[in-house]
């Protein structure tokens, strides 16, 4: 992506002046400057993760930035609520634990072929159901959530119930992906690749409209944006983001439960947007961070996880409507004024 | 014939619940355009005060009073600290707060009252009436009976007082109803007492019939809100509609297709609504501001 903005160089000039001037160019530091900063700190963690309880923290806040940055396009730039995202999740996860259990379907296989089915399910439903708004959308998404969590609990035969089942190691490119530790460096450029991509595609053209969408939706049809079809589209996308992460995530838990798919789970993921920031790529990371790590941060205080995970939700709500990452920003930003 | 009556009874018993339920998400959304994800736990936090109240050796009666009135208390709180100060927020923020809360108020009663699942007495018995081949649990009777006199209630205040009228108004235009002088912080505060106090209701009188837990509140609360959306979202007379028909349907399905995915019934139901009229049966329909 740097190369993309490098300015052309002509013969002789020498690497600082390029250097110089990458780093004055409009834009640049703060555009990519973070995702680098994001790619040497994600390089170099390992070298302090001292064991592999702490490589599993790592790649659950991993996994969740990525599902999160996906659903934030949906949410944040869109202004279109799901609540039933992790529906999503499960779909991708029990499609490749099913196809390479009970059909002996290779992993990567069975991950495209259920990121795939996720995508066209997501089409139909966002042609019928994105016509719907603010709580129409909620509800909908929600019921759709649910029936999926429904419908994996009972077809034991298929997907074991509600003591879910166990799921296969990856083979990729003949190597075999197993352990926190081989697992880690595949969620860290995952999220790198999705940072990069959601940062290029809210600075798009097509991001621009979808940020028009969020301001009114009236007004963008009226300048002439074809507001149903992006929002068609950001759904199908995070849709199929959520179900190619449920499907390396099963293959890295080993097992899975219905628990994957359930509204739970789907609050949880609107909670990291949310309380991150709704439209900042760097508050779903930050949201996702920090909701992977409450559960750990919070074990002492047994039993209170649910009312300081709710007391966090309100007040994030109530004093920085904008979310953490936008607000704290802000007001960095007019200090330094 | 035996067996449909039986379903019949279930389904009413059930549907009258969700009626209470749904009534009280259409009444705060009629005050506040919100959609209290929390009624939910409004009806778990009934059954379970009175659970405990009443273990604990209080009469059946007073236990019952207190677990309204406390219900009806956290409701005015949750409006004075979580929903008023987010007044200016948009719908997405709303509906997280209102998550935030109904995660609260299940903590809460998580860390005190416990995990364990807990029965209220049957408040007349349990020896069940036979009925044309069916029986009935004298616990439905109540159900039935209490929800209509709720209902009966709720139409004389809307109808006949000031500040019912003053909810109404509110909920037709907020900003006309505050030039003829309805204090709206008082219509919201009251619709969310209220809304609260009909949940505890509904929470009291099917606890003694389905046990209650600190996580039963989650379904409760989306089937009220599945019924408020299937009879039409601020629409009384589609709550009500909306509910009784979601619990015939559900225990129907049961009865006849597969008990197993009873649960899935009002979340099709609610989507097939929402596609083919998304106003619901008796609603105005979703109106969009520029």
């Amino acid at each position: 992506m740097s190369e993309a903005s490098t300015p052309p160089t002509i013969g002789r000039s020498s690497p600082e002046i390029t250097a110089a001037a990458l780093a004055t160019a409009p834009g640049f530091r703060s555009r990519h400057l973070p995702v680098i900063v994001l790619a040497v700190v994600l390089a170099a963690l390992p070298t302090v993760l001292p064991n592999a309880y702490y490589y599993d923290v790592a790649i659950r806040i991993l996994a969740n930035a990525v599902l999160a940055i996906a659903l934030n396009l949906l949410i944040g730039y869109c202004g279109q609520i799901s609540l039933g995202h992790a529906g999503f999740f499960g779909l991708g996860a029990y499609g490749s634990a099913i196809l390479t259990t009970h059909r002996d379907w290779t992993a990567p296989m069975a991950l495209l072929a259920s990121a795939a089915i996720v995508g066209v399910v997501a089409w139909v439903v966002a042609r019928v159901i994105l016509r719907l708004k603010g709580h129409y959308l909620a509800m909908a998404t929600l019921g759709l959530g649910i029936i999926v969590t429904i419908v994996l609990t009972n077809e034991a035969s298929l997907t074991g119930g509600p003591d879910g089942m166990s799921v296969g190691d990856m083979k990729l490119f003949g190597l075999r992906l197993t352990g926190e530790k081989v697992w880690y460096p595949v969620f860290a450029i995952l999220l790198v690749f999705a940072v990069v991509l959601a940062a290029n595609l809210v600075e798009s053209p097509a991001g621009r409209a979808l940020r028009a969408l969020h301001g009114s939706e009236v007004a963008a049809r009226v300048v002439g944006i074809d507001t149903a079809s992006f929002k068609t589209r950001v759904f199908v996308l995070s849709a199929v983001v959520a179900a190619v992460m449920g499907s390396l995530t099963a293959h890295y838990l080993g097992f899975i439960t219905p628990q994957v798919a359930s509204f739970h789970k789907s609050v949880e993921l609107v909670t990291m947007v949310v309380v991150g920031g709704m439209a900042s790529i760097w508050g779903s990371v930050f949201g996702a961070a920090l909701l992977s790590l409450l559960p750990d941060l919070l074990a002492r205080f047994e039993g209170f996880e649910t009312v300081i995970f709710g007391v966090i939700l309100v007040a994030t709500m109530i004093f920085l409507p904008r979310g953490m990452v936008p607000s704290l920003a802000r007001l960095v930003r007019r200090e330094g004024r | 014939m035996s067996q449909f009556l039986q379903l019949l009874f279930s389904g009413l018993t059930v549907g009258a619940t969700y009626a209470l339920s749904a009534l009280g998400f259409s009444m705060i959304y009629n005050a506040s355009g919100v959609i209290n994800f929390a009624q939910g736990e409004f009806i778990m936090l009934g059954g379970m005060v009175a659970a405990v109240l009443t273990a604990s050796g209080l009469p059946l009666p007073l236990a019952v009073l207190a677990a309204i009135v406390v219900v009806a208390l956290v409701g005015l709180i949750v409006e004075k600290l979580a929903i008023e100060p987010a007044r200016d927020a948009d719908i997405t923020s709303i509906i997280i707060i209102t998550i935030g809360v109904s995660m609260i108020v299940r903590g809460v009663v998580e860390v005190t009252m416990g995990k364990g699942s807990r029965a209220l007495p049957h408040f007349s018995g349990e020896t069940p009436i036979a009925l044309g081949g069916a029986t009935l649990l004298p616990q439905s009777l109540w159900v039935m009976a209490v929800t209509a006199v709720v209902v009966a209630g709720l139409a004389v205040f809307f109808g006949r007082t000031r500040l019912g009228k003053g909810i109404l108004a509110t909920a037709h235009n907020r900003l006309a109803a505050q030039l003829v002088g309805v204090d709206v912080k008082k219509v919201l505060l009251t619709s969310f007492g209220l809304a609260a106090a009909l949940g505890a209701v509904g929470g009291v009188l099917i606890a003694p019939i389905a046990t209650t837990s600190y996580d039963a509140g989650l379904m409760l609360g989306l089937k009220g809100f599945v019924a408020a959306t299937f009879g039409g979202l601020g629409s009384g007379v589609g709550a009500i509609a909306g509910g009784v028909l979601l619990g015939l349907i559900e225990t129907m399905t049961a009865g006849y297709v597969s008990s197993s995915y009873k649960d899935a019934v009002p979340f099709v139901l609610v989507l097939v609504i929402l596609v083919v009229r998304p106003r619901g049966l008796f609603g105005l329909g979703p109106s969009e501001r520029v």
